[in-house]
């Protein structure tokens, strides 16, 4: 039974390191095709509806229990390699010993409760917040990503000094204060509990742990304790993460154990095992033990009384503009905000992909339903590629449709306005034109003003608003021409390609 | 004669000749140039571009003149954009892979090619074939893309642009060439040689802030110049510049202008330009500006100007 718990490691780990190399990198040479090992994650796959997926995670969570939670998610796997670093740092020979501890029933159901009941009254809120795969998205591409590129700037550094440039400096653009306080304090959440309690974040407040916890409960196999066998030592108890094992009373939480089998191979005697739970000896019955139930009844209506609020607040912030300074903009492939608020986690995916750092998690752009989904941020160089469309292809969760490169350098992000009287060749009489220049479809083009000037003009239904010309505009700091987003995601009119040119020169013209 | 007096003679016009051709020649270009000790500027129109390199530089005394053994080379040609060849928004990777290899050949120690980017770099060095080209002709990439790779320099003689942070690798080298592609642009009316240069400096917005053609005109006084402007003309756009739209927007004229003077070089591209997109040299303002500034001359009638048609 040993080859069980061996299994699960190297699985985990074959999970686990694309996934987290994938938000790493920060070079783009990884090929984006890695970006599928992502739809195999339980929400994405919800909000994609990605009925094959769903229905795999379904079937192996039916046979197997959770092992979704101790292979697949790589929260959960962060938290396993986490633990096991941190012998490293406990007291020497203090091994990490777990005790039984009793489900906290109100508070995983609850959690689970306003999550959906929520999520159905319009706000993501709550996805956003506790989808464990996107809660790692954001600990490794905020924590994790900068330590990387400062330890690569740092090499290339030196590297440069002697005259090699395999290793180059990476400019991070731009820096979030919530979306790092929303990484930090979850990866202190996450990480401190599974320090002291072991898989106690998945067991009381991840909405996916808990919902599996339910199908768990009637899985196929099972952990279940040989009452002949047993001799009441106590070892499998010890190795429980999730401490749902209660050796005393010889007995296992289905609904806790993450299927992760370290109980297998602690039990010498054989008392411990993972079989089938319908055998005709050992009909067992379902265990069926949540006595609050009348608290868990006002803790969700109240639950659905609050989401009400809270989806009405959204909707008021969503109008106000004193916070909203201008319309946000959606990364390409977004549609329209209906669609992008609904199925958006803010895993940050789309954000570490962007090759031009334009993507940055939102602070409140989107009102709070919407913060760290992704939107354009525009600056000194940096603004939405005309020929790329990275992000719309490795969205997990459907929220960003992917496009091809026709259709994305046709797809209206926002419209770039001009405001005359800030722009520099009004003030100061001189050609300047770099909003102009870098324009992709030439929908910002320089037209004759006076004295040989010429001054730039806009043609609407041809920009894209990509933002070059905000993000290379030298009047600062509000720049003369700037992109207003767009709430639904229009097509442009194709650019007319220039006339040719077909006369023959055969002189040099001096 | 002894057979030691042959070897002397013989040792003595060879010193001689070497005198002639280059230290003389170079001497006397300085002063006399009208009078035929070399080309100020070359012109070659209708062959490829390594051919048309070839026998730009044969006037001017071959790659050897501009390039010694075990020298540190710079090559800074026009990759801004992250577009391919055919729509020639950046310089023919053709020609810049052939002034490698002829450098490599000359013996330099190493050489450099980097363009300080509009577009994503490592895009706009790879879609533009340049990079290809280049490590294939024994050169390397060098990233432009931080600030970090730049060194501030003074530029006394400049009228809004006093000084610059301009990219490390050009202020170590011992050689450079300046090698744009030449196009029609939205924001300086055209880009040749002098505009090139805002790709080896690191904050172009202060360009845009500050009269734009000034700024390129004092870029001009950088007192680094290079060995050659070697303007590429194979394809040149003429229209919705400096990015282009389409192929529409681009001319094969097959033309090469070599000049190791900014002003003449980027006049005598206007004017082939403009027989394809008519364009006033007065509204190309940084040309006149950069004259005012002494970095060289729009007088091509007083110039020795080479025109070769293959």
């Amino acid at each position: 039974m040993k080859i069980l718990k061996n299994i699960r490691i190297v699985l985990s780990v074959l999970f686990f390191l694309p996934i987290f190399i994938f938000f790493i990198d920060f070079t783009g040479k990884l090929p984006i095709q890695l970006h599928k090992f992502l739809s195999i994650q339980w929400i994405p796959a919800i909000l994609s509806i990605n009925l094959i997926v769903l229905g795999i995670l379904f079937l192996l969570s039916l046979l197997f229990g959770r092992i979704y939670c101790s292979t697949i998610c790589p929260l959960g796997v962060m938290q396993d390699v986490l633990t096991w670093k941190s012998r490293f740092f406990r007291k020497k020979k203090k091994k990490i010993r777990y005790d039984y501890s009793p489900p906290k029933n109100i508070l995983r159901y609850s959690i689970l409760a306003l999550t959906v009941v929520v999520f159905i009254f319009g706000s993501s809120f709550l996805v956003i917040l506790l989808d464990p795969y996107s809660t790692f998205g954001r600990i490794v591409s905020q924590l994790f990503r900068p330590l990387a590129i400062w330890g690569n700037n740092f090499l290339a550094y030196i590297l440069s000094g002697m005259g090699n440039y395999t290793l180059f400096k990476v400019e991070q653009v731009g820096f979030v204060p919530l979306a790092f306080g929303i990484a930090l304090s979850f990866f202190f959440l996450v990480v401190g509990m599974s320090w002291f309690k072991g898989r106690s974040y998945c067991n009381t407040i991840c909405p996916v742990g808990t919902s599996l916890g339910l199908l768990s409960k009637i899985s196929f196999f099972h952990i279940s304790i040989e009452e002949s066998k047993c001799i009441r030592c106590g070892a499998c108890e010890k190795q429980c993460k999730s401490q749902c094992i209660d050796s005393d009373a010889m007995k296992v939480d289905d609904s806790r154990c993450v299927s992760c089998f370290n109980c297998l191979s602690a039990c010498k005697k054989g008392g411990i095992n993972y079989k089938i739970r319908y055998m005709k000896t050992q009909v067992q019955p379902i265990e069926h033990k949540i006595n609050n139930s009348r608290r868990t009844f006002l803790l969700t209506s109240g639950a659905a009384i609050a989401s009400v609020a809270l989806a009405k607040t959204n909707k008021i912030i969503g109008k106000n503009d004193t916070i909203l300074s201008r319309k946000p903009i959606m990364p390409p492939g977004a549609n329209n905000l209906e669609h992008f608020s609904a199925h958006c986690t803010g895993c940050q995916l789309c954000v570490t992909k962007c090759p031009m750092q334009v993507l940055k998690p939102a602070t409140l752009q989107y009102g709070i339903s919407g913060i760290t989904q992704p939107h354009l941020s525009f600056s000194t160089h940096v603004f939405c590629t005309y020929d790329c469309n990275i992000c719309t292809n490795v969205c997990p969760t459907g929220a960003l449709q992917p496009l091809v490169m026709e259709e994305k350098k046709l797809t209206q992000l926002g419209i770039a306005t001009f405001r005359k009287n800030k722009c520099v060749v009004f003030t100061d009489e001189k050609d300047c034109g770099a909003c102009s220049e870098h324009c992709p479809t030439q929908a910002v083009h320089m037209i004759p003003y006076k004295n040989g000037l010429t001054i730039p003009e806009i043609t609407e239904d041809l920009c894209i608003g990509c933002g070059a010309c905000e993000s290379i505009c030298p009047v600062r700091p509000y720049q003369a021409i700037y992109v207003e987003g767009s709430m639904n995601q229009r097509k442009a009119r194709k650019p007319s390609e220039a006339k040719k040119f077909n006369k023959k020169i055969d002189d040099f013209g001096f | 004669m002894k057979r030691r007096d042959f070897f002397k003679s013989a040792a003595i016009v060879g010193i001689a000749s070497f005198f002639k051709t280059n230290a003389f020649g170079t001497v006397l270009s300085g002063k006399e140039m009208a009078v035929h000790t070399g080309p100020d500027l070359v012109a070659v129109m209708g062959g490829e571009p390594e051919v048309m390199l070839i026998r730009a530089l044969k006037e001017f005394g071959g790659i050897k003149t501009f390039v010694k053994r075990g020298q540190k080379v710079v090559i800074k040609p026009n990759i801004g954009w992250d577009r391919k060849p055919e729509l020639a928004a950046n310089t023919n990777p053709d020609l810049v892979g052939a002034l490698v290899r002829l450098c490599k050949s000359a013996g330099a120690s190493e050489v450099i090619v980097f363009d300080h980017t509009c577009h994503d770099w490592q895009k706009s060095y790879a879609n533009s074939g340049i990079e290809k080209a280049v490590k294939a002709a024994g050169g390397k990439m060098v990233p432009a893309n931080d600030e970090s790779y730049y060194r501030e320099v003074d530029l006394p003689r400049g009228v809004n642009l006093k000084k610059a942070k301009i990219h490390h690798a050009l202020l170590e080298c011992d050689v450079w060439f300046n090698v744009p592609v030449l196009k029609h642009h939205g924001g300086a009316k055209n880009t040749i040689s002098m505009k090139n240069l805002m790709g080896i400096v690191w904050d172009r917005s202060f360009f845009h802030s500050h009269d734009l053609h000034q700024c390129i005109a004092d870029a001009a006084t950088f007192h680094k110049k290079p060995a050659l402007n070697i303007v590429d003309a194979y394809r040149i756009m003429k229209s919705n510049g400096p990015q282009g739209k389409s192929e529409s927007d681009v001319v094969k004229l097959k033309s090469l202008l070599v000049s190791p003077d900014y002003v003449a070089v980027d006049t005598a591209a206007m004017k082939l330009f403009s027989q394809v997109q008519p364009t006033d040299l007065k509204d190309v303002r940084y040309i006149a500006l950069a004259e005012k500034n002494k970095v060289g001359t729009q007088n091509l009638e007083k110039l020795n100007v080479k025109r070769i048609k293959l």
